[in-house]
This record gives C-alpha cells, sequence and structure tokens, in this order.
C-alpha cells in the first residue's frame, strides 16, 4: 500500500531520510567490513593462543609458554592506547577516511607476517621476539581503526538513530571472533592434527592478506566524513588534538569520566564473556579445543544481533540505562555461570563405564641424538553420561634412562582432553550465550554513547584514548590476569580456585558500576549539545 | 548528587593510593623478584600497566570529582 502524506513537508521529509537511510548502509557496510577484518586479523592470535605457545616458546614449561603467549598477545592490547593517539591525532587533522586506509594495511601486513615466522625451535629467541613486534604493530593499527569506523558512522547518522546505526559498528568485534573461530574449525577439519600442528595454523594468518585487500578497495572509495569535510572546509578542525583533548580540562575530564564510568567495564565483561569463557572452558576445564570452538562460535552467532537490539533500544531509554544493568546483571552472575560451567564437567563427580587400557606409544625425538624418545601413555576413560576423558603422560627417555633436571628425574608431562556429551554441550552454549548477551548489553551503545561525549574536532582522538585504555588494556589483559589468578589459587588449595580468576571482573566492573550509576548522565546528548560541548570545550581551562 | 560525588572523590583518592600500596608491596615488586616465570609477567603486568593507570587515573578523577568538576553545572 502506497504510503500517503498530509504535508508536502511529510512527504521531503520521508524522502530525505529514505536517502539518507541508503547512504548510511553504504558507510556502514563500507566501515564495517574493515573493522570486522581487523578484528579477526586480531584475534586469531588469540584463538590460536594454545598451539601458538608451543610454536614460539621453549616447551620445557607449558604454563610458563602459554602464559608468556597471553602476555604477548596482551601486549598487542596494551600498545592500543598508543595507536589511538597516534592514528586518532592523523585522523582529527586529515581526515577519517584516509586513517582508516592506513591502519587497515598495517594490519594486513602485520596478521600475513605472523604467518611466517618460523617457529621456537628452526630460530630460537628470534621467533618470539618477530611476533612481539608484529603483534605490537597489530595492536597500534587496531588502536586508531575502532575509534574512526565509530566517529565516521555516528557522523553520517540521525542523532535519534545514532545508536542503532553505530550498533552495527559494534557487532564487528564479535563477528570477527566468530570468523576466525570458524576459519581455524575448517583449517583444523581440513587437515589432519598433524598438519594442522605442523603448518595449517599458519592459514588463517594467510588468509587474511586477501581480505584486506578485498576491504582496502571497497575503502577507497569511500568519501570523507560529511561533518569533518565541511569543518575541514570551513578551517575549523583542530591543529593540535592531543593538547586540546588531554591538555583541556574540561575534556580530560570526560575521557576520565568515560574510562572509568563505561568502558572499564564494558572491556572486562566483553573479555570474561567472548574470551576467558574460552580460555576457561580449554585450559581450566580441560575441553577438547575443537568443541570449545564449536560451542563458543555458536553462542556467539546466537548472541550477534543483539548488538543491534541494545543499540536500537539506547535511542529509546538511554545508553546509560542498559550499560549499568548489564553490568550488575553480569558481576551477580559470573560466579554461579561459572561454577556451573566446571561442575558440568567435573570428572570427579561422575561414574566411569568403560576404563580403556593404557597404550604406549614411542616416538623418537631429536634427529642429531637419535637415542632419545618421547613416550607417550594414552589412557581413555569413557563415563555413564557419555563425557570421555583423554589423558596422555609424556615421557622424556634418553639413552641413560629419566631425563634429570635439578637433581630429579624429569616430571612427565601431562595432557587431558575431555570431549563433553550433547546435554552438556548445550547447556555450556546457554551459558557462555548469557555472557554474550551481558557483553552487547555493554558494548552495543557505547560507540554512540563514546561519540556523544566529545566534540567533532577531537572526536576521534578523544573518544579513541579511553576507549583502548578501558577495552585493551583493562579488557586484553584480562585472560594473563585470570589464568594467573586461578593458577595461584590452585596451588594455594583453595576449594574453589577455578573461581579466583572472576574477582579480576568483578571488581573492575564493580567500581565502573559505581561511578557510572553516579557520575554518568541518563539522557543521551544532542546535536546541539555536541555543539555547546564544543564551544565550552574551546572556551574550557587549560590543566 | 553533587555532594555524594564530593564524598566519593574523597573514596576515589583513598582507592587510588591503596591499590599503589598492594600494587607495590604484595601485587608488584615481589612477584617481579620471584623465580617463577607465571609470577614474574604477572608482576610486571600489574606494576607497569595497571598500577600506572589505576592509581593516576583514578587519582586525578577522584581530585576532580572532589573540586565538584563533575557537578550538574560543570558537565
Amino acid at each position: 500500500m502506497a504510503k500517503t502524506f498530509k504535508t508536502q513537508q511529510e512527504h521531503d521529509a520521508y524522502v530525505s531520510e529514505k536517502k539518507q537511510n541508503k547512504t548510511i548502509w553504504g558507510v556502514i557496510m563500507a566501515s564495517s567490513l574493515g573493522t570486522l577484518i581487523e578484528w579477526y586479523d586480531f584475534y586469531i592470535f588469540g584463538s590460536l593462543a594454545v598451539v601458538l605457545a608451543t610454536k614460539f616458546f621453549p616447551s620445557d614449561n607449558p604454563t610458563a609458554a602459554f602464559l608468556s603467549t597471553l602476555a604477548t598477545f596482551a601486549a598487542g592490547f596494551v600498545v592500543r592506547p598508543f595507536g589511538a593517539l597516534f592514528f586518532g591525532r592523523l585522523g582529527d587533522i586529515i581526515g577519517r577516511k584516509y586513517t582508516f586506509l592506513v591502519t587497515l594495511l598495517i594490519m594486513g601486513f602485520s596478521t600475513f607476517l605472523i604467518g611466517c615466522v618460523p617457529g621456537y625451535e628452526t630460530i630460537g629467541y628470534a621467533a618470539p621476539v618477530l611476533v612481539l613486534i608484529l603483534r605490537l604493530l597489530q595492536g597500534l593499527a587496531l588502536g586508531g581503526e575502532y575509534g574512526g569506523a565509530a566517529t565516521y558512522v555516528a557522523e553520517y547518522s540521525q542523532p535519534h538513530r545514532r545508536g542503532y546505526w553505530t550498533s552495527w559498528i559494534q557487532t564487528t568485534a564479535t563477528a570477527g571472533l566468530f570468523i576466525s573461530l570458524i576459519v581455524i574449525l575448517v583449517t583444523k577439519t581440513s587437515l589432519s592434527p598433524e598438519e594442522f600442528d605442523s603448518w595449517g595454523w599458519r592459514i588463517p594468518f594467510w588468509i587474511s592478506i586477501l581480505m584486506v585487500g578485498v576491504s582496502y578497495v571497497i575503502r577507497r572509495n569511500m568519501a570523507e566524513s560529511p561533518l569533518f569535510a565541511q569543518a575541514k572546509k570551513e578551517g575549523k578542525t583542530s591543529k593540535n588534538p592531543l593538547k586540546e583533548s588531554f591538555g583541556n580540562k574540561f575534556n580530560f575530564k570526560f575521557v576520565l569520566l568515560a574510562l572509568f564510568g563505561a568502558v572499564m567495564g564494558q572491556g572486562v565483561i566483553w573479555y570474561t564473556g567472548q574470551f576467558y569463557a574460552m580460555s576457561f572452558m580449554q585450559k581450566v576445564m580441560n575441553i577438547d579445543s575443537a568443541q570449545v570452538d564449536t560451542m563458543m562460535a555458536l553462542a556467539l552467532f546466537m548472541g550477534t544481533p543483539l548488538f543491534v537490539l541494545f543499540g536500537w533500544l539506547s535511542d529509546k531509554i538511554g545508553r546509560k540505562p542498559i550499560m549499568m544493568v548489564g553490568m550488575l546483571i553480569a558481576i551477580i552472575a559470573y560466579r554461579p555461570i561459572y561454577k556451573t560451567m566446571y561442575q558440568s564437567v567435573n570428572i570427579e563427580s561422575k561414574i566411569v563405564a568403560k576404563d580403556g587400557l593404557t597404550e604406549k606409544r614411542t616416538v623418537k625425538v631429536h634427529t642429531k641424538i637419535a637415542t632419545d624418545s618421547l613416550i607417550t601413555f594414552h589412557q581413555e576413560k569413557i563415563f555413564t553420561d557419555g563425557t570421555i576423558m583423554k589423558k596422555d603422560s609424556i615421557v622424556h627417555w634418553a639413552a641413560a634412562g629419566l631425563i634429570i633436571k635439578d637433581g630429579k628425574p624429569e616430571a612427565p608431562l601431562m595432557k587431558e582432553s575431555i570431549t563433553v556429551n550433547p546435554d552438556t554441550r548445550w547447556l555450556l552454549i546457554m551459558l557462555v550465550f548469557i555472557q554474550v548477551v551481558f557483553v552487547t548489553m555493554v558494548y552495543g551503545p557505547i560507540a554512540a554513547f563514546l561519540v556523544e561525549m566529545f566534540p567533532l574536532k577531537i572526536r576521534y582522538t578523544s573518544m579513541s584514548l579511553p576507549y583502548h585504555i578501558g577495552n585493551g588494556v583493562f579488557g586484553g589483559l584480562l585472560p594473563a590476569v585470570a589464568t594467573y589468578l586461578v593458577t595461584s589459587g590452585k596451588d594455594a588449595g583453595h576449594s574453589e580456585w577455578y573461581l579466583e580468576g572472576l574477582w579480576y571482573p568483578i571488581v573492575v566492573a564493580g567500581v565502573c558500576l559505581v561511578i557510572g550509576t553516579v557520575y554518568l548522565k541518563t539522557k543521551n546528548k544532542s546535536l546541539e549539545e555536541d555543539r555547546v560541548t564544543e564551544e565550552s570545550a574551546v572556551d574550557g581551562v587549560t590543566v | 548528587m553533587d555532594s555524594i560525588k564530593k564524598i566519593l572523590g574523597i573514596v576515589w583518592i583513598i582507592v587510588a593510593v591503596m591499590v599503589a600500596y598492594y600494587g607495590l608491596t604484595v601485587f608488584g615488586i615481589p612477584k617481579v623478584m620471584s623465580e617463577k616465570t607465571d609470577d614474574n609477567v604477572f608482576g610486571w603486568i600489574i606494576l607497569t600497566v595497571l598500577m600506572p593507570i589505576i592509581v593516576g587515573g583514578l587519582g586525578i578523577f577522584g581530585w576532580y570529582s572532589f573540586q565538584g568538576e563533575y557537578s550538574d553545572k560543570n558537565s
């Protein structure tokens, strides 16, 4: 049925909105695709952390190697704020579009090169050093990417739909992680475990260069943000965005408020729900990594549309209530969720149906020392509920017998892998999905929230820094800190040691919840208020 | 609400000081000096990344809050 209009103005407004919507879909597609690829590049490192630990670090201490991998993974997060400062400044001076292109290319090439670095066994400590350098480049590029994408889309959006439109950008981080898991899963299933372990893990890194090429072509044809282009034409862009953002008390206090009242909590909730959940299932619950990848991918797939729902809702009821409620529920629910997850595969509470025979496999190691062997004692247990546990004890055997280290025989390397039954699998998917819902509540509205907090001329710089400190530093360090807390709790003999890692997100999100609830305003800002803010910022006191 | 923000300003400054104290004496220096790699990694993360941001950032935030910078008429 054709739409009828009472007045000509009503008709013109309708046509104009239709045109705007068409333009913004193009803008969203172009910016989201690039951002999605950057997240993909950034997260394959984390998704492959367990494999990378064995490739780029000495294998004599697996926990230390895994922690070193997490630390390298985290180093990429720690430099994100520097990328935010460097590229944010460029974006506020030169423009959003060109800054976008540079970050995309740096990210693409760094990722591709990580897939080319020889392992520790080939080039020794040069391997982790090279990986660290490339990881730092990835972090710098991502630091410049997100703020630009969010600003770019927000500056094209109608004010009353800013939450909705920018929420599409918010889906890219989860979608990037999702795609990274799918690519890894497909690679793993297409190759034998030996092939994947030997060279197949490099494929997800190499694929990046193809995706970046496609995205580069699309982005090159984009126009500059209309608000920025106009400001540049009128000579109203900032000459020194860093000084105006952080040397100006009026702006700097909002940078701090954005960090401690919103982004810090959002960061830890994001990484608990989407990364710690994965690392917890692999390293604490010892679930088979392919099964973990599938469960994570499903939970992320089900949860991703909710970013748009909460972005849309934030236009109706405000950004603050959604973000704060998300944080509150997450804080209350984390311990029960993780307790249920752990207990669902706790083999101490299960009955053994079939205790498989121990199988001995011997493999010669070190081609130069032909006398050395790795002897694996493989054992398989099947429980009455269908859970399967595979256990490998690997002993290094030299000509003279067991290897002696620090005067004692070297302890066998223990590897345990649990395959869960279908019921438990769905329970775990639902529990991760619930955590993804928290993520979508705190993350869906945050791009619009940050964009509205800062004036146009310094927006890219000002919003990027708190975002990348909160999300990149507080969130990115979560897997390393939480893994350490779990290990320490276990060593200290705590009864619920597996929940110790949750103290970090609970405390950080708790502080953020109090600050956000007390200090943030509920009402979303309009463009009129943007102008007031900008004028106030210019007149602001220099710190 | 403005008076609550002022009182909380003092709370954030105290929290920043406490994080500095525990960050140095419990989580930072002893872990960095430890011979275990796990402890080292954790100690460096606390000492060089998290602690400076929390102590510096939250301290300044608390000070601004105490000064009334976040009062309704100023923001």
